[in-house]
């Protein structure tokens, strides 16, 4: 689950971590109030998931409450684009932050390292960029420690860093505690990864976390009951919304969108299991087709599942055609068959040309179900794929 | 030989009295595994029916309130475990303080965070998963979910990241005529205790097993790592791989949590040219893969 900054920065306060004087205001109205209330420099940021938002317009600054009235507005409602983002993503609220003067700019991060199956800490010098730039143009400003999960952060590390990475003076004494909070934060909320770009020192000489960007494993939320309402509607959320909707796995589910000079994407596909889910997308290119979507029904899944399934995938307008792959393990080829006559059977189905690899347990069974409903399934996936492919170009 | 798990693996079941605890305990005995009891606390003391089929008869297994208690009480030295992902981490250290050598952990949605410090501090028990199908030595032992009826006893060691992908090549490699000594699901999360290095690496020294197949997926670097180690330590055991999820996009995360592109790492290039420098041939299909090792054993020979 990616949070929103001024989520990110309601953790970082939690363990301690400064953030700039500020309201998270929902409406234009609420932001005009805060600013003529408190007059200052203010600088009003669209919370939005994307990244590459103040290029696109989405951060702007007032230095009094008619300037804050005539941003707000415009932001309010205002979707902003970029190239990474050319759906775009609608402003809903604002993060009103004091405007700091900034005497440098630093980057610090916490992740895991899947190889080392480590956390690792990431410095910086060079804040306000992208890490990856940095990390391509000036790897010597940048400083990295893995940490022992069984003995956790120490001072030391932070101490360490600092002066590996170059840090100017005026953060030394701040930095241990803003990153052994960071580290609290990492743990305690189970995140994957917690970020602050940039980290800045303020020409009065305080350490302030400017920016926010925090993801949480999505199978450790269960122990933050309180955070439930937090999720985002983002665009990256509603694959993941839609296969929860059905009973999914929060990724068993994704939708592909067309890119410019690809094969158009009009295969839907279904399989058991990510691997063969994978692969069978895989095969599709492999056939010279283009799969418009990824659905893994999981392990064991039962007929009313794979109606849904079948349901969710076709109602994206694109697929003309379906193939699905199933290698029967805990996953029983009878349930599977049941499932597709039962969808096939619903009042407002949308009916594409279907391709069914049906092997494994319970296979037997399965492709009497289906013959007796009139499909008769194909023996292999590459038999399968290229059956899909012509099906979705028209050829029967 | 064949390695981690034979049929002188004494293997336990936690979790062995819930749904799927039982019903896969059953079909591991069917296979011939030598499952000599189980736990669920609070049901110490009781028994469960082994169910019938195979070498295993008319078993009934004892179930243990703990796994000390199992232990002691059976000399196990294997465990698999069947428990939700909140009490998967506690199960994991019960094993590991009871002296287990080897833990297979199915559970998948297991907290990245519970399983850094898991992995961190239970370095004498080696653990396959977590999110795993589990392992196969055929016609020896089967520990966990997978459907041993695809599989062939032979000299072909197998490695994957996927459960039902690994059926899908396991069964070409069987109807091409090249069985398997042992097959390793190691698990689609981000952090799991046995890699394909690991896995590699217990290959390499196993003399019953002349090539290796490793399927592995986008996300991550482990198929790098795998394909860096191949270079370094195998230079005897022809080795071929697949790849799944070459067409994915970027950003999006398939089914598996480890299964995702992000930003330039774990990128299907990234995997093909590390087993290109390694000379290590990548199956762009399943079916490509019997005919691949075919021929890498003859330039081997």
């Amino acid at each position: 689950m990616k949070l929103m900054e001024y989520q990110g920065k309601e953790l970082f306060r939690r363990v301690g971590i400064p953030t700039p004087r500020g309201v998270h205001a929902t409406s234009a109205a609420e932001t005009v109030d805060f600013v003529a209330a408190n007059p200052g420099s203010w600088v009003l940021k669209s919370q939005v998931m994307m990244g590459g938002r103040g290029k696109a317009g989405g951060i702007k600054f007032a230095d009094d409450a008619a300037a804050a009235k005539e941003l707000a507005d415009q932001l309010f409602g205002k979707v902003l684009k970029n190239e990474q983002n050319p759906g775009g993503e609608e402003v809903r609220s604002l993060l009103v932050e004091e405007k700091v003067q900034i005497a440098s700019e630093a980057y610090a991060s916490i992740t895991i390292d899947r190889a080392a199956k480590k956390p690792v800490i990431i410095v910086s010098s060079q804040g306000g960029m992208d890490v990856e730039d940095v990390a391509e143009h000036h790897p010597e400003a940048i400083s990295k420690f893995w940490i022992d999960p069984a003995i956790g952060f120490q001072p030391f590390e932070a101490r360490q860093l600092a002066f590996a990475a170059k840090l100017p003076v005026g953060y030394h004494k701040a930095f241990p505690k803003i990153l052994a909070g960071l580290y609290q934060m990492f743990v305690d909320y189970g995140a994957n990864l917690v970020e602050i770009n940039p980290l800045v020192l303020t020409v009065s000489g305080d350490v302030i976390a400017s920016d926010a960007k925090v993801e949480l494993d999505d199978n450790g939320i269960y122990k933050h009951p309180e955070l439930n309402g937090w999720r985002n509607d983002g665009p990256a959320d509603e694959d993941q919304a839609a296969a929860v909707a059905i009973g999914l796995g929060i990724s068993n589910y994704a939708k592909f969108a067309d890119e410019p000079g690809e094969v158009p994407k009009t295969i839907g596909t279904i399989a058991n299991g990510a691997g063969l889910g994978m692969g069978t997308m895989d095969a599709i290119k492999s056939a010279g087709g283009g799969a418009a979507n990824f659905l893994d029904i999981g392990g064991g899944a039962q007929a009313e599942l794979v109606r849904k399934s079948y349901n969710l995938v076709t109602s994206d307008r694109r697929v003309k055609a379906l193939f699905i792959n199933i290698f029967g393990g805990i996953t029983r080829g009878d349930q599977v068959a049941i499932g597709i006559v039962e969808a096939l059977k619903g009042d407002d189905v949308r009916k594409v040309p279907l391709v069914i690899r049906l092997t494994g347990t319970n296979s037997e069974e399965g492709r009497k179900i289906l013959a007796e409903a009139g499909f008769f399934p194909v023996e292999t996936m590459n038999e399968g794929a290229a059956r899909a492919v012509a099906l979705a170009n028209g050829v029967h | 030989m064949a390695i981690f798990l034979d049929k002188n693996s004494r293997v336990i079941v936690q979790g062995i009295t819930g749904r799927e605890g039982l019903f896969h305990t059953q079909r591991m005995l069917a296979y011939g595994t030598n499952i000599v009891g189980g736990v669920t606390p609070g049901k110490g003391g009781t028994h469960v029916d082994g169910g019938g089929a195979g070498a295993a008869a008319s078993t009934t297994l004892p179930v243990f309130n703990t796994v000390r208690d199992a232990v002691e009480a059976t000399g196990a030295t294997h465990t698999i475990i069947f428990v939700p992902p909140p009490f998967a981490a506690d199960a994991l250290y019960e094993a590991h303080d009871a002296g287990i050598g080897l833990a297979v952990a199915i559970t998948e949605g297991i907290p990245a965070h519970d399983m850094l410090k898991v992995v961190a501090t239970t370095k004498s028990m080696r653990i396959i998963g977590p999110n795993c199908p589990g392992l196969v030595s055929p016609g020896k032992a089967l520990l966990g979910i997978m459907p041993g009826g695809v599989f062939t006893a032979g000299r072909i060691g197998m490695i994957s990241r996927s459960g039902t992908l690994t059926y899908e090549i396991v069964d070409m490699l069987t109807k091409a005529g090249l069985g398997q000594s042992t097959c390793v699901g190691i698990g689609g999360d981000p952090i799991i205790g046995t890699t394909f290095v690991d896995c590699l690496e217990a290959f390499a020294n196993d003399p019953e097993t002349d090539a290796v197949v490793v399927c592995g997926e986008i996300g991550g670097s482990d198929e790098e790592d795998a394909a860096a180690f191949i270079k370094a330590h195998l230079p005897n055991k022809p080795c071929v791989a697949f790849i799944g999820g070459r067409s994915a996009p970027k950003g999006k995360r398939l089914g598996h949590a480890g299964a995702i592109i992000s930003g330039n790492f774990g990128t299907p290039e990234s995997k093909l040219a590390a087993f290109a420098a390694a000379g290590v041939p990548v199956a762009e299909r399943p079916s490509d893969i019997p005919d691949l090792l075919e021929s890498r054993r003859a330039v081997h020979a």
